[in-house]
Protein backbone atom coordinates (compact mmCIF):
# COMPACT_ATOMS: atom_id res chain seq x y z
CA UNK A 1 0.00 0.00 0.00
CA UNK A 2 1.55 3.24 -0.71
CA UNK A 3 0.82 5.68 1.43
CA UNK A 4 -0.61 9.55 1.51
CA UNK A 5 2.75 10.56 2.53
CA UNK A 6 5.44 8.92 1.70
CA UNK A 7 9.12 10.14 2.25
CA UNK A 8 11.73 7.75 0.15
CA UNK A 9 15.94 7.98 1.41
CA UNK A 10 15.73 11.32 2.26
CA UNK A 11 19.08 12.94 3.36
CA UNK A 12 19.93 16.73 4.59
CA UNK A 13 23.16 17.69 6.05
CA UNK A 14 23.90 21.45 6.81
CA UNK A 15 25.36 23.28 4.18
CA UNK A 16 29.27 22.30 4.32
CA UNK A 17 28.68 20.34 7.13
CA UNK A 18 27.30 17.34 8.74
CA UNK A 19 24.30 15.24 7.73
CA UNK A 20 21.60 15.69 9.55
CA UNK A 21 19.18 13.08 8.04
CA UNK A 22 20.46 9.91 7.12
CA UNK A 23 18.32 8.19 4.02
CA UNK A 24 15.03 8.23 6.18
CA UNK A 25 11.70 6.63 4.46
CA UNK A 26 8.29 6.39 6.03
CA UNK A 27 4.77 6.31 4.94
CA UNK A 28 1.38 8.02 6.22
CA UNK A 29 -1.39 5.82 5.13
CA UNK A 30 -4.28 8.42 4.00
CA UNK A 31 -6.41 8.70 7.17
CA UNK A 32 -3.69 7.12 9.38
CA UNK A 33 -1.86 8.70 12.44
CA UNK A 34 1.77 7.87 11.75
CA UNK A 35 4.33 8.91 15.30
CA UNK A 36 7.86 10.01 14.58
CA UNK A 37 9.92 9.71 18.16
CA UNK A 38 13.08 10.14 19.08
CA UNK A 39 15.26 12.18 21.16
CA UNK A 40 16.00 15.25 21.11
CA UNK A 41 18.09 16.27 18.08
CA UNK A 42 17.09 13.04 16.33
CA UNK A 43 15.77 14.80 13.41
CA UNK A 44 12.18 14.36 13.92
CA UNK A 45 10.92 18.33 13.67
CA UNK A 46 13.69 18.63 10.97
CA UNK A 47 11.58 15.98 8.88
CA UNK A 48 8.37 17.41 9.44
CA UNK A 49 9.39 20.52 7.94
CA UNK A 50 11.07 19.09 5.18
CA UNK A 51 7.20 17.67 4.43
CA UNK A 52 5.92 21.40 4.79
CA UNK A 53 8.84 23.27 2.67
CA UNK A 54 10.29 25.81 6.04
CA UNK A 55 13.31 24.21 6.32
CA UNK A 56 15.91 27.03 7.13
CA UNK A 57 18.08 27.76 4.20
CA UNK A 58 21.49 26.01 6.12
CA UNK A 59 19.98 22.78 5.85
CA UNK A 60 20.50 21.45 1.99
CA UNK A 61 18.73 18.57 0.85
CA UNK A 62 21.32 16.19 -1.34
CA UNK A 63 18.82 13.14 -1.43
CA UNK A 64 15.22 11.31 -1.68
CA UNK A 65 11.53 12.08 -2.55
CA UNK A 66 8.98 13.24 -0.94
CA UNK A 67 6.06 12.24 -2.39
CA UNK A 68 2.40 14.14 -1.33
CA UNK A 69 -0.74 12.93 -2.89
CA UNK A 70 0.91 11.21 -5.37
CA UNK A 71 3.32 14.26 -6.52
CA UNK A 72 7.05 14.69 -5.85
CA UNK A 73 7.30 18.06 -3.88
CA UNK A 74 11.29 17.97 -4.52
CA UNK A 75 10.73 17.63 -8.58
CA UNK A 76 8.52 20.82 -8.34
CA UNK A 77 9.22 24.30 -8.88
CA UNK A 78 9.39 26.25 -5.73
CA UNK A 79 6.31 28.36 -6.60
CA UNK A 80 4.48 25.21 -7.60
CA UNK A 81 5.51 23.64 -4.57
CA UNK A 82 4.51 26.04 -1.96
CA UNK A 83 1.23 26.26 -3.56
CA UNK A 84 0.66 22.74 -3.18
CA UNK A 85 1.82 22.17 0.34
CA UNK A 86 -0.76 25.32 0.88
CA UNK A 87 -3.44 23.60 -0.78
CA UNK A 88 -2.84 19.70 0.53
CA UNK A 89 -0.99 20.22 4.02
CA UNK A 90 -1.07 22.31 7.26
CA UNK A 91 1.04 22.34 10.86
CA UNK A 92 -0.01 22.10 14.22
CA UNK A 93 2.86 23.86 15.47
CA UNK A 94 4.87 23.24 18.81
CA UNK A 95 4.46 26.51 20.68
CA UNK A 96 1.29 28.32 20.97
CA UNK A 97 2.54 31.70 22.33
CA UNK A 98 4.57 32.47 19.15
CA UNK A 99 2.38 30.70 16.65
CA UNK A 100 -0.17 33.70 16.19
CA UNK A 101 1.04 37.16 14.75
CA UNK A 102 0.76 39.48 18.01
CA UNK A 103 -0.33 42.34 15.91
CA UNK A 104 -3.40 40.65 13.83
CA UNK A 105 -6.74 39.37 14.90
CA UNK A 106 -7.65 35.74 15.36
CA UNK A 107 -10.54 35.72 12.47
CA UNK A 108 -7.99 37.32 10.17
CA UNK A 109 -5.61 34.76 10.60
CA UNK A 110 -7.86 31.89 10.23
CA UNK A 111 -9.55 32.82 6.89
CA UNK A 112 -6.34 34.44 5.27
CA UNK A 113 -5.32 31.10 3.95
CA UNK A 114 -9.05 30.39 2.71
CA UNK A 115 -9.06 33.31 0.47
CA UNK A 116 -5.13 33.28 -0.67
CA UNK A 117 -4.70 29.56 -1.18
CA UNK A 118 -8.22 28.22 -2.22
CA UNK A 119 -9.94 31.98 -3.87
CA UNK A 120 -12.79 31.82 -1.01
CA UNK A 121 -14.72 35.00 -0.77
CA UNK A 122 -14.39 36.67 2.63
CA UNK A 123 -17.68 36.05 3.79
CA UNK A 124 -17.77 32.12 3.10
CA UNK A 125 -14.14 32.08 4.80
CA UNK A 126 -15.56 33.93 7.52
CA UNK A 127 -18.30 31.76 7.82
CA UNK A 128 -15.96 28.51 7.62
CA UNK A 129 -13.76 30.13 10.65
CA UNK A 130 -16.73 30.46 12.74
CA UNK A 131 -18.01 26.96 12.21
CA UNK A 132 -14.24 25.45 12.61
CA UNK A 133 -13.89 27.55 15.88
CA UNK A 134 -17.07 26.07 17.39
CA UNK A 135 -15.81 22.84 16.18
CA UNK A 136 -12.95 22.78 18.30
CA UNK A 137 -15.38 24.09 21.11
CA UNK A 138 -14.27 27.60 21.83
CA UNK A 139 -17.22 29.44 23.60
CA UNK A 140 -17.86 33.38 22.76
CA UNK A 141 -16.80 32.57 19.04
CA UNK A 142 -17.85 35.92 17.84
CA UNK A 143 -15.37 37.65 20.15
CA UNK A 144 -12.35 35.24 20.01
CA UNK A 145 -12.48 35.88 16.30
CA UNK A 146 -12.26 39.80 16.85
CA UNK A 147 -9.60 38.68 19.54
CA UNK A 148 -6.14 39.59 19.84
CA UNK A 149 -3.55 36.27 20.35
CA UNK A 150 -2.46 37.77 23.72
CA UNK A 151 -5.88 38.11 24.78
CA UNK A 152 -6.45 34.36 24.63
CA UNK A 153 -4.86 31.72 27.55
CA UNK A 154 -2.78 29.04 25.69
CA UNK A 155 -4.97 26.24 25.63
CA UNK A 156 -7.25 28.03 24.01
CA UNK A 157 -4.63 29.61 21.47
CA UNK A 158 -3.89 26.00 20.49
CA UNK A 159 -7.34 25.06 19.88
CA UNK A 160 -7.38 27.80 18.06
CA UNK A 161 -4.05 26.80 16.11
CA UNK A 162 -5.55 23.33 15.52
CA UNK A 163 -8.91 24.81 13.83
CA UNK A 164 -6.70 26.95 11.79
CA UNK A 165 -5.13 24.28 10.48
CA UNK A 166 -7.81 21.91 9.95
CA UNK A 167 -9.56 25.03 8.31
CA UNK A 168 -9.12 24.50 4.80
CA UNK A 169 -9.60 20.54 4.85
CA UNK A 170 -5.92 19.61 4.23
CA UNK A 171 -5.50 15.89 3.80
CA UNK A 172 -2.08 15.96 5.37
CA UNK A 173 -1.25 17.92 8.92
CA UNK A 174 2.08 17.71 10.62
CA UNK A 175 1.60 18.54 14.21
CA UNK A 176 4.90 19.06 15.40
CA UNK A 177 4.70 18.46 19.67
CA UNK A 178 1.63 19.88 20.23
CA UNK A 179 1.32 19.61 23.46
CA UNK A 180 5.08 20.12 24.84
CA UNK A 181 4.52 23.80 25.66
CA UNK A 182 1.39 22.95 27.39
CA UNK A 183 -0.01 22.12 30.73
CA UNK A 184 -0.58 18.52 31.95
CA UNK A 185 -4.08 19.18 32.21
CA UNK A 186 -4.73 21.04 29.28
CA UNK A 187 -2.23 18.57 27.18
CA UNK A 188 -4.97 15.88 27.45
CA UNK A 189 -8.02 17.76 26.32
CA UNK A 190 -5.64 18.95 23.09
CA UNK A 191 -4.82 15.74 22.38
CA UNK A 192 -8.74 14.18 22.60
CA UNK A 193 -9.36 17.33 20.62
CA UNK A 194 -6.68 16.65 17.92
CA UNK A 195 -7.89 12.57 17.52
CA UNK A 196 -11.85 13.69 17.52
CA UNK A 197 -11.06 16.42 14.56
CA UNK A 198 -9.03 14.10 12.98
CA UNK A 199 -11.34 10.80 12.64
CA UNK A 200 -14.29 13.50 12.04
CA UNK A 201 -12.17 14.99 8.85
CA UNK A 202 -10.50 11.70 8.16
CA UNK A 203 -7.08 14.02 7.99
CA UNK A 204 -3.95 12.07 8.26
CA UNK A 205 -1.03 12.98 10.86
CA UNK A 206 1.98 13.12 11.03
CA UNK A 207 2.96 13.37 15.08
CA UNK A 208 6.14 14.47 16.13
CA UNK A 209 6.69 13.91 19.58
CA UNK A 210 9.11 12.25 22.32
CA UNK A 211 6.47 10.78 24.41
CA UNK A 212 5.68 7.64 23.71
CA UNK A 213 2.57 7.91 25.77
CA UNK A 214 1.06 10.07 23.78
CA UNK A 215 2.14 7.92 21.31
CA UNK A 216 0.41 5.03 21.88
CA UNK A 217 -3.05 7.17 22.75
CA UNK A 218 -3.13 8.52 19.28
CA UNK A 219 -0.77 6.34 16.47
CA UNK A 220 -1.99 3.42 14.40
CA UNK A 221 2.26 3.45 13.93
CA UNK A 222 5.63 5.28 14.75
CA UNK A 223 9.25 5.54 13.35
CA UNK A 224 11.84 5.48 16.10
CA UNK A 225 14.17 7.68 15.18
CA UNK A 226 17.98 8.08 15.94
CA UNK A 227 20.71 10.26 14.90
CA UNK A 228 18.88 10.99 12.07
CA UNK A 229 18.23 7.45 11.01
CA UNK A 230 14.81 5.12 11.78
CA UNK A 231 15.87 2.32 13.24
CA UNK A 232 12.64 0.91 13.65
CA UNK A 233 9.55 1.03 11.61
CA UNK A 234 6.09 -0.54 12.93
CA UNK A 235 2.26 -0.81 13.76
CA UNK A 236 1.44 0.54 16.98
CA UNK A 237 0.30 -2.56 18.50
CA UNK A 238 3.67 -4.75 17.71
CA UNK A 239 5.88 -2.41 18.56
CA UNK A 240 4.21 -1.66 22.10
CA UNK A 241 3.92 -6.06 22.72
CA UNK A 242 6.97 -6.79 21.01
CA UNK A 243 9.50 -4.11 19.85
CA UNK A 244 12.46 -5.26 17.74
CA UNK A 245 15.67 -3.01 17.51
CA UNK A 246 17.17 -2.91 20.98
CA UNK A 247 16.99 0.74 21.19
CA UNK A 248 13.43 0.81 21.02
CA UNK A 249 13.24 -1.46 23.63
CA UNK A 250 15.43 0.69 25.87
CA UNK A 251 12.94 3.58 25.18
CA UNK A 252 10.04 1.78 26.45
CA UNK A 253 11.95 0.70 29.25
CA UNK A 254 12.77 4.26 29.93
CA UNK A 255 8.80 5.54 30.00
CA UNK A 256 7.81 6.05 33.76
CA UNK A 257 5.03 4.46 34.87
CA UNK A 258 2.57 6.24 37.28
CA UNK A 259 2.48 3.87 39.76
CA UNK A 260 5.98 3.78 40.31
CA UNK A 261 7.36 6.81 38.97
CA UNK A 262 11.08 6.55 40.71
CA UNK A 263 11.86 2.76 39.95
CA UNK A 264 10.21 2.57 36.57
CA UNK A 265 12.55 5.53 35.28
CA UNK A 266 15.76 3.59 33.33
CA UNK A 267 17.49 5.25 31.45
CA UNK A 268 18.88 4.11 28.01
CA UNK A 269 21.56 1.60 28.85
CA UNK A 270 25.22 2.23 27.40
CA UNK A 271 25.91 -0.54 25.21
CA UNK A 272 22.93 0.17 23.79
CA UNK A 273 23.90 3.60 22.71
CA UNK A 274 26.51 2.31 21.61
CA UNK A 275 24.96 -0.20 19.56
CA UNK A 276 22.86 2.39 17.71
CA UNK A 277 25.68 4.58 17.47
CA UNK A 278 27.76 1.80 15.31
CA UNK A 279 24.72 0.79 13.59
CA UNK A 280 24.23 4.20 12.19
CA UNK A 281 28.00 4.49 11.50
CA UNK A 282 28.31 1.33 9.48
CA UNK A 283 25.11 2.80 7.35
CA UNK A 284 27.05 5.88 6.73
CA UNK A 285 30.08 4.46 5.29
CA UNK A 286 27.75 2.16 2.59
CA UNK A 287 26.15 5.09 1.98
CA UNK A 288 29.12 7.06 1.46
CA UNK A 289 28.59 10.02 3.45
CA UNK A 290 30.10 11.87 6.45
CA UNK A 291 29.26 11.70 9.93
CA UNK B 1 -2.37 56.61 30.84
CA UNK B 2 -0.97 58.68 27.81
CA UNK B 3 -0.08 61.57 30.16
CA UNK B 4 3.30 62.04 28.36
CA UNK B 5 1.73 61.15 25.38
CA UNK B 6 -0.32 64.32 25.78
CA UNK B 7 2.33 66.79 27.26
CA UNK B 8 5.04 65.66 24.80
CA UNK B 9 2.21 66.12 21.59
CA UNK B 10 1.51 69.33 23.32
CA UNK B 11 4.50 70.76 23.14
CA UNK B 12 5.60 69.94 19.63
CA UNK B 13 2.07 70.59 18.26
CA UNK B 14 2.49 74.31 19.49
CA UNK B 15 6.17 74.30 18.88
CA UNK B 16 5.36 72.93 15.00
CA UNK B 17 2.09 75.60 14.79
CA UNK B 18 4.96 78.51 16.05
CA UNK B 19 7.08 77.21 13.51
CA UNK B 20 4.81 77.10 10.60
CA UNK B 21 3.11 80.76 11.37
CA UNK B 22 6.43 82.34 12.38
CA UNK B 23 6.39 85.61 10.73
CA UNK B 24 2.81 85.99 12.04
CA UNK B 25 3.64 84.86 15.78
CA UNK B 26 6.94 86.74 16.03
CA UNK B 27 6.63 89.83 18.01
CA UNK B 28 9.74 91.14 15.92
CA UNK B 29 11.47 90.43 13.05
CA UNK B 30 14.10 88.10 13.86
CA UNK B 31 17.00 90.16 12.43
CA UNK B 32 16.22 93.39 13.80
CA UNK B 33 19.50 94.99 15.92
CA UNK B 34 18.94 97.84 17.91
CA UNK B 35 21.73 98.64 20.25
CA UNK B 36 19.53 100.79 22.35
CA UNK B 37 17.53 98.02 23.16
CA UNK B 38 20.62 95.61 24.03
CA UNK B 39 20.81 93.06 26.62
CA UNK B 40 17.11 93.67 27.99
CA UNK B 41 15.98 91.34 30.81
CA UNK B 42 12.83 89.07 30.32
CA UNK B 43 9.64 90.36 31.65
CA UNK B 44 9.34 89.59 35.08
CA UNK B 45 13.07 91.46 35.84
CA UNK B 46 13.87 94.89 37.09
CA UNK B 47 14.60 97.47 33.44
CA UNK B 48 12.07 94.62 30.95
CA UNK B 49 10.64 96.67 28.28
CA UNK B 50 7.68 95.42 27.13
CA UNK B 51 7.00 93.54 24.29
CA UNK B 52 10.29 91.77 24.40
CA UNK B 53 8.84 88.68 26.56
CA UNK B 54 12.19 87.21 26.72
CA UNK B 55 14.62 89.47 26.55
CA UNK B 56 16.88 90.49 24.04
CA UNK B 57 20.28 89.76 23.57
CA UNK B 58 23.37 92.14 22.92
CA UNK B 59 22.73 92.90 19.66
CA UNK B 60 19.17 93.80 20.99
CA UNK B 61 17.52 91.49 18.85
CA UNK B 62 14.37 89.80 20.25
CA UNK B 63 14.78 86.65 21.97
CA UNK B 64 11.43 85.08 21.73
CA UNK B 65 10.90 85.87 18.43
CA UNK B 66 14.67 84.14 17.16
CA UNK B 67 13.41 81.31 19.33
CA UNK B 68 9.99 80.76 17.34
CA UNK B 69 12.30 81.32 13.99
CA UNK B 70 14.51 79.02 14.86
CA UNK B 71 12.16 75.97 15.59
CA UNK B 72 11.52 76.27 11.96
CA UNK B 73 14.63 75.28 10.89
CA UNK B 74 14.86 72.45 14.05
CA UNK B 75 11.38 71.17 13.08
CA UNK B 76 12.23 70.97 9.55
CA UNK B 77 15.48 69.06 10.12
CA UNK B 78 13.42 66.92 12.39
CA UNK B 79 11.17 65.95 10.16
CA UNK B 80 13.12 65.25 7.06
CA UNK B 81 16.46 63.78 8.40
CA UNK B 82 14.56 61.40 10.65
CA UNK B 83 12.02 60.37 8.13
CA UNK B 84 14.97 59.65 5.50
CA UNK B 85 17.47 58.11 7.83
CA UNK B 86 14.28 55.96 9.23
CA UNK B 87 13.09 54.70 5.84
CA UNK B 88 16.58 53.83 4.60
CA UNK B 89 18.05 52.37 7.85
CA UNK B 90 14.53 49.91 8.70
CA UNK B 91 14.40 48.83 4.95
CA UNK B 92 18.24 47.75 5.02
CA UNK B 93 17.61 46.11 8.57
CA UNK B 94 14.10 44.35 7.76
CA UNK B 95 16.17 43.08 4.52
CA UNK B 96 19.30 42.06 6.37
CA UNK B 97 17.35 40.18 9.35
CA UNK B 98 14.73 38.47 7.06
CA UNK B 99 16.82 37.52 4.29
CA UNK B 100 20.07 36.62 6.23
CA UNK B 101 22.87 34.86 4.11
CA UNK B 102 25.07 37.15 2.08
CA UNK B 103 22.77 40.48 2.36
CA UNK B 104 22.49 40.32 6.07
CA UNK B 105 26.85 40.15 5.65
CA UNK B 106 26.94 42.69 3.40
CA UNK B 107 24.86 45.48 5.53
CA UNK B 108 26.41 44.10 8.64
CA UNK B 109 29.47 44.81 7.63
CA UNK B 110 29.32 47.91 6.45
CA UNK B 111 27.11 48.92 9.96
CA UNK B 112 30.24 47.68 11.69
CA UNK B 113 32.99 50.06 9.86
CA UNK B 114 30.02 53.06 9.63
CA UNK B 115 29.92 53.12 13.24
CA UNK B 116 34.08 52.92 13.94
CA UNK B 117 33.81 56.86 12.94
CA UNK B 118 33.47 59.42 15.37
CA UNK B 119 29.77 60.32 14.20
CA UNK B 120 30.61 64.29 15.29
CA UNK B 121 33.87 64.39 13.40
CA UNK B 122 32.28 62.39 10.22
CA UNK B 123 29.41 65.19 10.61
CA UNK B 124 31.76 67.92 10.38
CA UNK B 125 34.18 66.66 7.84
CA UNK B 126 31.22 65.94 5.68
CA UNK B 127 29.75 69.47 6.27
CA UNK B 128 32.95 70.86 5.16
CA UNK B 129 32.99 68.57 2.03
CA UNK B 130 29.46 69.42 1.11
CA UNK B 131 29.38 72.83 2.28
CA UNK B 132 27.20 74.43 4.77
CA UNK B 133 23.33 74.64 4.26
CA UNK B 134 19.91 72.98 5.47
CA UNK B 135 20.60 70.06 2.80
CA UNK B 136 24.02 69.51 4.07
CA UNK B 137 22.87 68.99 7.58
CA UNK B 138 20.22 67.13 6.46
CA UNK B 139 22.24 64.63 4.26
CA UNK B 140 25.27 64.78 7.20
CA UNK B 141 22.28 63.05 9.42
CA UNK B 142 21.09 60.47 7.26
CA UNK B 143 24.31 59.30 6.41
CA UNK B 144 25.71 59.02 10.09
CA UNK B 145 22.65 57.35 11.44
CA UNK B 146 21.20 55.04 9.29
CA UNK B 147 23.12 52.89 11.30
CA UNK B 148 21.11 52.85 14.47
CA UNK B 149 17.89 52.09 12.64
CA UNK B 150 19.65 49.29 10.47
CA UNK B 151 21.01 47.65 13.87
CA UNK B 152 17.82 47.65 15.82
CA UNK B 153 15.33 47.01 13.34
CA UNK B 154 18.01 43.76 12.14
CA UNK B 155 17.58 42.35 15.62
CA UNK B 156 13.71 43.00 15.97
CA UNK B 157 13.08 41.00 12.56
CA UNK B 158 15.70 38.54 13.39
CA UNK B 159 14.00 37.49 16.24
CA UNK B 160 10.24 37.54 14.79
CA UNK B 161 11.94 35.43 12.12
CA UNK B 162 12.18 32.85 14.22
CA UNK B 163 8.52 32.66 15.50
CA UNK B 164 6.30 29.92 14.71
CA UNK B 165 3.90 32.19 13.18
CA UNK B 166 6.50 32.99 10.51
CA UNK B 167 6.97 29.51 9.28
CA UNK B 168 2.69 28.86 9.37
CA UNK B 169 3.13 31.26 6.97
CA UNK B 170 5.08 29.83 4.94
CA UNK B 171 3.05 26.43 4.91
CA UNK B 172 -0.09 28.31 4.12
CA UNK B 173 1.63 29.23 1.03
CA UNK B 174 2.62 33.25 1.62
CA UNK B 175 5.86 34.03 -0.71
CA UNK B 176 8.99 35.30 1.47
CA UNK B 177 8.50 38.77 0.19
CA UNK B 178 4.76 39.10 1.76
CA UNK B 179 5.69 37.17 4.60
CA UNK B 180 7.85 39.91 5.45
CA UNK B 181 5.62 42.64 4.17
CA UNK B 182 2.66 41.29 5.97
CA UNK B 183 3.36 39.43 9.01
CA UNK B 184 6.81 40.74 10.27
CA UNK B 185 6.13 44.58 8.89
CA UNK B 186 2.93 44.89 11.69
CA UNK B 187 5.30 43.20 14.31
CA UNK B 188 8.23 45.42 14.09
CA UNK B 189 5.97 48.68 13.62
CA UNK B 190 5.99 49.98 16.78
CA UNK B 191 9.98 49.64 17.47
CA UNK B 192 10.17 51.88 13.90
CA UNK B 193 7.94 53.98 15.45
CA UNK B 194 10.05 54.36 18.60
CA UNK B 195 13.14 55.23 17.06
CA UNK B 196 11.96 57.10 14.56
CA UNK B 197 10.90 59.84 16.97
CA UNK B 198 14.13 59.00 19.09
CA UNK B 199 16.22 60.09 16.11
CA UNK B 200 13.78 63.12 15.13
CA UNK B 201 15.10 64.34 19.21
CA UNK B 202 18.94 63.38 18.07
CA UNK B 203 18.72 65.16 14.38
CA UNK B 204 17.58 68.44 16.33
CA UNK B 205 20.22 68.11 18.80
CA UNK B 206 22.89 67.55 15.89
CA UNK B 207 21.38 70.22 14.39
CA UNK B 208 21.72 72.50 17.33
CA UNK B 209 25.83 70.71 17.53
CA UNK B 210 26.19 72.06 14.57
CA UNK B 211 24.95 75.51 14.65
CA UNK B 212 26.89 75.90 18.08
CA UNK B 213 30.25 75.18 15.96
CA UNK B 214 28.90 77.78 12.81
CA UNK B 215 28.85 75.42 10.59
CA UNK B 216 24.90 75.10 9.88
CA UNK B 217 23.42 77.73 7.21
CA UNK B 218 24.24 81.21 7.23
CA UNK B 219 24.35 83.37 9.84
CA UNK B 220 21.21 85.54 9.51
CA UNK B 221 19.26 82.81 9.75
CA UNK B 222 18.68 82.43 13.76
CA UNK B 223 19.30 78.75 14.88
CA UNK B 224 18.88 77.65 18.77
CA UNK B 225 22.74 76.30 18.23
CA UNK B 226 23.75 79.56 16.91
CA UNK B 227 21.84 81.26 19.84
CA UNK B 228 23.52 79.02 22.52
CA UNK B 229 26.51 79.68 21.28
CA UNK B 230 26.36 83.80 21.20
CA UNK B 231 24.73 83.71 24.79
CA UNK B 232 27.83 81.73 25.64
CA UNK B 233 29.85 84.79 25.76
CA UNK B 234 27.53 86.86 27.54
CA UNK B 235 26.47 84.40 30.24
CA UNK B 236 27.38 86.51 32.92
CA UNK B 237 25.63 89.96 31.55
CA UNK B 238 22.48 88.37 30.04
CA UNK B 239 21.76 84.39 30.61
CA UNK B 240 18.74 84.76 29.06
CA UNK B 241 20.19 84.72 25.81
CA UNK B 242 21.87 81.26 26.67
CA UNK B 243 19.23 79.75 28.94
CA UNK B 244 15.84 79.99 27.22
CA UNK B 245 17.26 78.25 23.85
CA UNK B 246 18.85 75.32 25.54
CA UNK B 247 15.74 74.94 27.55
CA UNK B 248 13.40 74.92 24.59
CA UNK B 249 16.07 72.37 22.84
CA UNK B 250 15.83 70.20 26.21
CA UNK B 251 12.09 70.38 25.78
CA UNK B 252 11.79 69.78 22.18
CA UNK B 253 13.94 66.37 22.43
CA UNK B 254 12.58 64.64 25.51
CA UNK B 255 9.20 65.47 23.72
CA UNK B 256 10.19 63.42 20.76
CA UNK B 257 11.40 60.42 22.65
CA UNK B 258 8.59 60.32 25.19
CA UNK B 259 6.07 60.85 22.49
CA UNK B 260 7.66 57.91 20.63
CA UNK B 261 6.84 55.62 23.82
CA UNK B 262 3.60 57.18 24.23
CA UNK B 263 3.03 56.12 20.36
CA UNK B 264 5.11 52.94 20.87
CA UNK B 265 2.45 51.60 23.60
CA UNK B 266 -0.43 53.09 21.54
CA UNK B 267 0.40 50.54 18.51
CA UNK B 268 2.07 47.83 20.03
CA UNK B 269 -1.51 45.70 20.99
CA UNK B 270 0.27 43.18 23.45
CA UNK B 271 1.03 46.74 25.22
CA UNK B 272 -2.01 48.17 24.82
Amino acid sequence: MSGFLDIKGLTLRLRGGPTILRSVSLRVASGKVHGLVGESGAGKSTIGKAVLGTLPRAIEITGGEIWLDGVNLLALPPRERRRRIGATAALIPQDPLTALNPSKRIGPQITRRLIDILGWSKADANRRARDILDEVHIPDVARVMRSYPHELSGGMRQRVLIASAFAAEPKLIVADEPTTALDVTVQKQILRLINEMRARHGTALLFVTHDLGVVSKVCNSLSVLYAGKVVEEAQMHRFFTQPIHPYSRALLAATPTYLDPDGSLQPVPAEVIQEVETEVHQHAQRAGYDV
Amino acid sequence: MGARLWLSGTWLGLLALAALFAPWVAPHDPLAQDLFLGRLPPFWMDGAEPGYWLGTDSLGRDVLSRMIHGARIALMVALIAGTLTCLIGATLGVLAGFYRGWSDRIISRLVDIWMAFPPVLFAILLIAVLGPGLLSIILAIVIIDWTRFARVIRAETLSQGAMDYVASAQVAGRTRFSTMIAEILPNILPTVIALLTLEMGIAVIVEAILSFVNLSISTDSPTWGGMIAEGRTSVHQAWWVLVFPLFTLFLTVLSFSQLGEGLKDRFDPVLR
